[in-house]
C-alpha cells in the first residue's frame, strides 16, 4: 500500500542481479505472477525481454542490459505430484528447495541437483544443471520429462521428446531464450530416507584424483573433489575427495538437521576473500580432518549444499562481485589439461576460494548446447580483481581452447565469442529456435561477430 | 498473493481449503497447488465480490461442503488510484464497493454464523493506510478505515460468543496490487504477511500490524497533531 513516497528506496537493482554481482548492467523488470498470462511484449516493441529465476547464475546469462527482465519466481505454484511414480509437474518458478520440502518426506529427491537448491526450475532446465551424480545420471535435462513453452507472440508449444522435440533441445540448456518456460514434468529419484552414507578421503596429488574417481564412480552414486588450488609441484591438485550414496537405513541417532541459517549481512568495505585468507583456508581446510578417510552419514542438505548455510555468501567478495570459471575437458586430454590450469593458477597465486573438481560421464543430455561432455569438470571461483583477474582467465581459456574444452555459460561474464563458438558447435541451431523478442547480455557477448 | 501464501500455510499444516475468488483458472492453480503441498481437501467458488446478491448463498456453499467452518480469512483487495478517485466518484464508489462493502456485507452472514456456532476465527486484512487518511491516499485508506472500525465492533460483539475477529494490518506488500511500485527496505514479501497471519490467528489475536515494526510506524503517524498533519506532504 502507498505509504511514505519518500521512504522508498529502489532494491530492484540488487535484486536482478547474477550471483556473482558481475556485470552490473542498467534494465527493467517486469514480473510474471500466472502462467496463463501473455508476455509483456506489447509495451516493448524495441526491447527484448529474457525470464529470470532466482538469479543464481553467476555471470550475464541472467542479465539483459537496455532490456526488461521477466521475474518468473512468482510462477511457483505445483500443479500434480504423484507419489506412486514420482512424477512432479509444477510451475517454472518454483525452487528446487521447495520441491524437496514437498517432496523428501514422501520419499522422493531431486534426480540431480546443482550446489545450491535455490534455483528455480526454470532455471535448471535453461542451464541443464548437472550435480555430483553426473558420471551416472546425466543433467537436469535428462528427467525433464514435458514443458509448456510460452513464446512471445503467444503460441504455447508443449515439448517433450515425442513433441516438439527440436524446441525441447533447444530449450533445455537453451539460456532462456526460446521462450518462457511456464510449466515442466519431472521426473524425481526414490529415496528410502534423507540421509548420505558419506565418505571424504584426503588425496595428495591429481593422479591419486583420478584413480579415486575412476574407482568410486562405479559404486557411488555421488562424487566430487575439492581441490587446494594454492598447491604446488608434487603436491598439485591435492584435495578431499567425497562421495557418498543414498542411505539405505538411518543407522543409529543422527543429528537432527538444523534449521538456523546464516546470511551475510552487509557489503564489507573490500573482499574478505584475499590472498591472505585463501591461502590460510585452503590449507586449513585440506587439513581438517587428520584421518586419510573419514565415514559419516548426513543429512542431504550438508552434502548437497554446504553453502546454502550462508545466505549471501556472494557478498564475501565485496561489491566488485566476482568471476566463476568452470570449463568441461575432453577424457583424452583431461589429466593434462587440468594439470596445466591448476599450474597457472598456482603460478599467479590469486587461487580460487572454492574448487571443485569431477569426472563427468557419458550419458547424453537432451540439450542442444548442454555443458558437460565425457571427461573432467573443473569449477573456480575469483574475487573481481580487474585486469589481473581477467588476465588469467584467458590464460586458462587457451587450455581449453587448446584441447577442444569448454566454458559454462551459467558461470560466464567475459568469455569471448570464439571459444563460446568453438565450445558450441550447435550455436548456429539453436538460432532458429530464439524467440524473436527474446535475448540475454551473455547472448549477444558470445554471438558478437570477433 | 496473501491469501494464496497463507493458504499455503494451512496446506502444509494439513487443513481442509474451500477458496472463493473470481477468476476460475487462478483459482485451480492454486488449489492444485495447495493439494500438492498437502491440503486434505481443496475446493473452489467463483464469486464477484461485487455481486453482493450471492454472498449468501456463497458462504453457505462453504459450510455445507465443508460441514462448517472454523476458520475465515477475507483477504481480497484493489489499490484505488487516488488522483482518478478525486476525479470520479464512480471510481470511488466502486473502490469502496470492492474494499469496503464487500467485506461488510461477507461479514454479515459470516458474524451470524459463527455467532450460532458459539465458536470460530474470522480474520481480514485491512492497511495500516486505514490508520490515518492522507492526501495521497485517502481513498483507499478510508475504504480499509471503515473495515478496520468495523472490525473491532465486531470483535466487541463477538468476543461473548467465543469467536476470534482479527484485524491484520499490512504495510508495503509485493504483490500484484503494487506492481509498477518502487520497492524498499519497508516492503515484505507476502509470505511474510502470511506467516504473521498463520501465528495471529493460532494465538487469538485481536489486531496484528506485519510486519510487526508497522505498529509503531502507525503509532507516530497517529500522533503526530492534525495542526500539523495537514500541513504535511504525505
Amino acid at each position: 500500500m502507498p505509504y511514505y513516497s519518500g521512504w522508498r528506496f529502489d532494491v530492484a537493482y540488487e535484486r536482478y542481479q547474477s550471483w556473482g554481482r558481475y556485470p552490473k548492467v542498467e534494465q527493467e523488470a517486469r514480473i510474471l505472477y500466472w502462467g496463463d498470462e501473455s508476455l509483456p511484449t506489447y509495451e516493448c516493441e524495441d526491447k527484448t525481454i529474457l525470464p529470470f529465476g532466482n538469479g543464481r547464475s553467476y555471470g550475464d546469462v541472467c542479465l539483459n542490459e537496455g532490456g526488461i527482465l521477466l521475474d518468473c519466481r512468482h510462477m511457483d505454484r505445483f500443479i500434480k505430484f504423484d507419489t506412486e511414480t514420482g512424477i512432479l509437474r509444477c510451475e517454472a518458478g518454483v525452487l528446487l528447495s521447495e520441491i524437496l520440502q514437498v517432496t523428501v518426506s514422501r520419499g522422493w529427491f531431486l534426480p540431480v541437483t546443482p550446489g545450491t537448491q535455490f534455483v528455480t526450475v526454470g532455471g535448471a532446465i535453461a542451464n541443464d544443471v548437472h550435480g555430483k551424480n553426473h558420471h551416472k545420471a546425466g543433467t537436469f535435462g535428462c528427467y525433464v520429462r514435458r514443458f509448456e513453452l510460452l513464446r512471445s507472440d503467444g503460441a504455447r508449444i508443449i515439448c517433450s521428446n515425442d513433441e516438439n522435440a527440436d524446441f525441447f533441445s533447444a530449450t533445455i540448456g537453451g539460456l532462456g531464450l526460446t521462450g518462457v518456460i511456464t510449466w515442466a514434468e519431472l521426473q524425481l529419484h526414490h529415496i528410502n530416507n534423507p540421509f548420505i552414507d558419506q565418505e571424504i578421503i584426503r588425496y595428495r596429488n591429481l593422479d591419486e584424483f583420478f584413480e579415486l574417481a575412476r574407482e568410486s564412480d562405479q559404486t557411488y552414486e555421488h562424487t566430487v573433489a575439492w581441490v587446494d588450488c594454492l598447491a604446488t609441484g608434487e603436491q598439485l591438485g591435492r584435495g578431499l575427495f567425497i562421495r557418498g550414496n543414498y542411505a539405505e537405513r538411518i543407522e543409529g541417532k543422527l543429528p537432527q538437521p538444523s534449521t538456523t541459517r546464516l546470511t551475510f549481512p552487509v557489503d564489507p568495505p573490500f573482499a574478505l576473500i584475499n590472498g591472505l585468507t585463501l591461502k590460510v583456508f585452503n590449507s586449513v581446510y585440506y587439513h581438517k580432518q587428520w584421518s586419510k578417510r573419514t565415514k559419516s552419514q548426513v543429512y542431504y542438505e550438508p552434502f548437497f549444499y554446504p553453502l546454502d548455510a550462508i545466505r549471501a555468501w556472494n557478498k564475501l567478495y565485496g561489491s566488485k562481485g566476482f568471476f566463476q570459471y568452470q570449463c568441461a575437458v575432453p577424457t583424452e586430454q583431461m589429466k593434462n589439461a587440468i594439470g596445466e590450469i591448476l599450474e597457472r593458477i598456482g603460478k599467479v597465486g590469486i587461487g580460487s576460494f572454492l574448487a571443485v573438481l569431477k569426472l563427468f560421464g557419458d550419458k547424453p543430455s537432451p540439450g542442444l548446447l548442454s555443458f558437460p561432455m565425457p571427461g573432467a569438470t573443473l569449477a573456480l571461483d575469483f574475487p573481481n580483481s580487474g585486469a589481473k583477474t581477467l588476465h588469467l582467465l584467458d590464460q586458462l581459456d587457451a587450455v581449453i581452447r587448446e584441447i577442444g574444452g569448454r566454458i559454462y555459460p551459467a558461470k560466464d561474464a567475459r568469455m569471448r565469442p570464439e571459444d563460446f563458438q568453438a565450445g558450441y558447435q550447435h550455436w548456429k541451431t539453436m538460432e532458429a529456435y530464439i524467440d524473436p523478442h527474446i535475448s540475454s547480455s551473455l547472448w549477444r557477448r558470445v554471438t558478437a561477430q570477433p | 498473493m496473501i491469501a494464496q501464501a497463507t493458504a499455503r500455510l494451512f496446506a502444509e499444516a494439513g487443513y481442509s481449503l474451500y477458496l472463493v475468488a473470481r477468476n476460475q483458472s487462478k483459482l485451480e492453480a492454486v488449489a492444485d497447488d495447495l493439494k500438492v503441498r498437502g491440503a486434505e481437501a481443496v475446493h473452489t467458488a467463483n464469486l464477484d465480490v461485487l455481486d453482493y446478491s450471492q454472498h449468501k448463498v456463497a458462504i453457505n456453499a462453504a459450510i455445507n461442503t465443508l460441514d462448517g467452518l472454523d476458520l475465515v480469512l477475507i483477504a481480497h483487495g484493489t489499490l484505488p488510484e487516488q488522483k482518478a478517485c478525486e476525479q470520479s466518484f464512480d471510481l470511488t464508489q466502486k473502490e469502496f464497493g470492492i474494499n469496503t462493502l464487500s467485506t461488510i456485507s461477507l461479514l454479515t452472514y459470516l458474524a451470524n454464523y459463527f455467532e450460532d456456532k458459539g465458536q470460530g476465527t474470522i480474520a481480514v486484512i485491512s492497511s495500516v493506510a486505514g490508520d490515518r487518511g492522507r492526501q495521497s491516499n485517502y481513498v483507499y485508506g478510508s475504504a480499509k478505515g471503515t473495515v478496520t472500525l468495523y472490525l473491532q465492533g465486531l470483535r466487541n460483539r463477538l468476543h461473548k460468543s467465543n469467536v476470534n475477529v482479527i484485524t491484520v494490518k499490512p504495510g508495503f506488500v509485493d504483490t500484484p496490487m503494487t506492481s509498477g511500485m518502487n520497492k524498499g527496505l519497508l516492503w515484505a514479501k507476502p509470505e511474510k504477511i502470511a506467516d504473521t497471519i498463520f501465528r495471529a490467528i493460532d494465538r487469538r489475536r485481536d489486531v496484528v500490524y506485519a510486519p510487526w515494526f508497522w505498529r509503531y510506524i502507525m503509532l507516530i503517524i497517529r500522533m503526530i497533531p492534525e495542526l500539523l498533519f495537514k500541513r504535511l506532504n504525505l
